[in-house]
């Protein structure tokens, strides 16, 4: 039986095999079986997509339409969590245009036994967010005769936060030039070397924001419970530092932001993640759209290997033909800089030829008819 | 940082392979098309860094998809 069905391996997609293969009865026999598998074949190749098809066109009305009646809420709050996560419309123009830096990065770590049952997840999850220094103090002391800052450490913080002073120490010398430092017990004294009170106030205000322990740009993390396993999700994002890490379950671990997964993981691992947030949005506001409209905005937008936006600098500007580009924004620039380079425009697209008022190249305009002439040979007289 | 990131450890990569020369005739012949109607992909791309493609390979991608189970999609690189 399984030869069977490894003859229609390429007549028929994985998913249907597998599902025939399931149903039918194992006693059945050969020809039944292949009367049932010639059948699907059948209602498969009926059920694709026509050749000539506009499916772009189709796909623009089908999630347009319910775009219309999405709400226009920016935020809402995600059940008991704090973070506020970009949904809705602004969140779909977001994915849509291709924009580098998106309002809300997020990322959904999943963790590796034992952090999984939520052991030690706490520790981990500070040890995953971005400390600055001016988390850990207790005081500033500005000594403005000196030049001198001394910043008395929390001890209970920098316990709960698994950093100690001379690493801190070590960080800050680093990364703030022009400062000599000593470390004793809880206290760092930082020589600034300088003079005025306006000069020191502003150093310790850089030293405030100095970054000191964690992961750069995670701002938030908030461990939670989701199905079985414990997984933290954190607000900002930088998937090539928390996947090195070794509690991280580096194979589901995801980021929401496109171009950062595009970066850290190829455009395909992009192209998923484009088609799971669109559906996200869609599904969380109640609407239905084919999941194939947006696999294909997905795809086209990652067909020049890198991410391009649905935009006039994104995807548009891919187009080969002159007058397809004008005819979606900014015309005079698209036409005057094709004038100066001396572009042809070959018509060979659906837009130019609607310009032209001629038939387009879609659906059943796009074949044409080869006539083969039969010439007959004179008769010799 | 020594330890690199593997992408191809990850659910949302799917498997990338290189085809050969004549794979590549095969499927330029079967879709009668050129390379440069494929989609692309960059040659620094980090699911294939470890394939060592050059310019003018196809990437054969099997991609997991929730409509047809399995999908074949091609990439030039």
């Amino acid at each position: 039986m399984d030869k069977l069905f490894a003859e229609y391996k390429d007549k028929l997609p994985k998913i249907i095999l597998d599902e025939l293969q399931e149903k039918i009865p194992a006693k059945a026999g050969e020809a039944r079986i292949r009367k049932i598998l010639d059948a699907a074949v059948n209602e498969y190749n009926a059920s694709l997509v026509e050749p000539g098809e506009s499916v772009g066109l189709i796909t623009a009305e089908s999630i347009g339409e319910p775009g219309t009646q999405m709400t226009l809420n920016m935020f809402h709050l995600a059940g008991v969590s704090e973070m506020n996560v970009t949904t809705g419309l602004p969140r779909i123009i977001e994915i849509l245009d291709g924009k580098k830096e998106i309002s809300t990065p997020m990322m959904e770590i999943y963790l590796k036994k034992p952090y999984k049952d939520g052991k030690g997840i706490r520790e981990l999850a500070l040890r995953i967010k971005e400390i600055k220094l001016g988390e850990t103090v207790q005081e500033f002391v500005l000594s403005v005769a000196e030049g001198k800052i001394e910043i008395i450490l929390d001890p209970k913080k920098l316990e709960a936060l698994h950093v100690d002073v001379d690493t801190i120490a070590k960080t800050l010398t680093k990364q703030v030039k022009g400062i000599q430092l000593k470390a004793k017990d809880n206290t760092i004294v930082v020589n600034t070397k300088k003079e005025s009170i306006n000069e020191v106030y502003k150093m310790k205000e850089k030293l405030k924001d100095t970054f000191v322990s964690g992961i750069k740009d995670i701002t938030h993390v908030l461990p939670v419970k989701r199905g079985e396993e414990f997984i933290i999700i954190t607000a900002g994002s930088n998937l090539a530092e928390v996947l090195l890490l070794d509690e991280v379950d580096d194979s589901r671990t995801i980021s929401n932001d496109i171009f950062e997964v595009q970066k850290v993981l190829g455009i395909e691992a992009a192209r998923e993640v484009i088609i799971k947030e669109v559906y996200k949005v869609i599904e969380d506001q109640g609407l239905n759209v084919d999941i194939r409209h947006i696999m294909l905005v997905a795809s086209t937008m990652c067909f020049s290997g890198t991410i391009k936006g649905i935009t006039r600098y994104g995807v548009v500007s891919e187009k080969g033909s002159v007058l397809a580009r004008a005819s979606f924004e900014t015309p005079i620039k698209h036409i005057i800089d094709a004038s100066m380079l001396g572009e042809e425009d070959q018509l060979t697209s659906v837009i130019e030829n609607v310009m032209l008022n001629q038939p387009v190249p879609a659906g059943t305009g796009m074949t044409g008819l080869v006539v083969k002439e039969v010439v007959k040979e004179k008769k010799k007289d | 940082m020594a330890k690199n990131i593997d992408p191809s450890k990850h659910d949302l990569v799917p498997k990338h392979t290189l085809l050969s020369d004549k794979e590549k005739e095969e499927l330029f012949a079967r879709y009668r098309i050129t390379f440069f109607d494929l989609p692309r992909i960059e040659k620094t791309d980090p699911a294939i860094t470890h394939l060592n493609a050059k310019s003018g390979d196809v990437i054969k991608i099997i991609r997991k998809s929730k409509t047809a189970g399995e999908a074949v999609y091609y990439r030039g690189v």
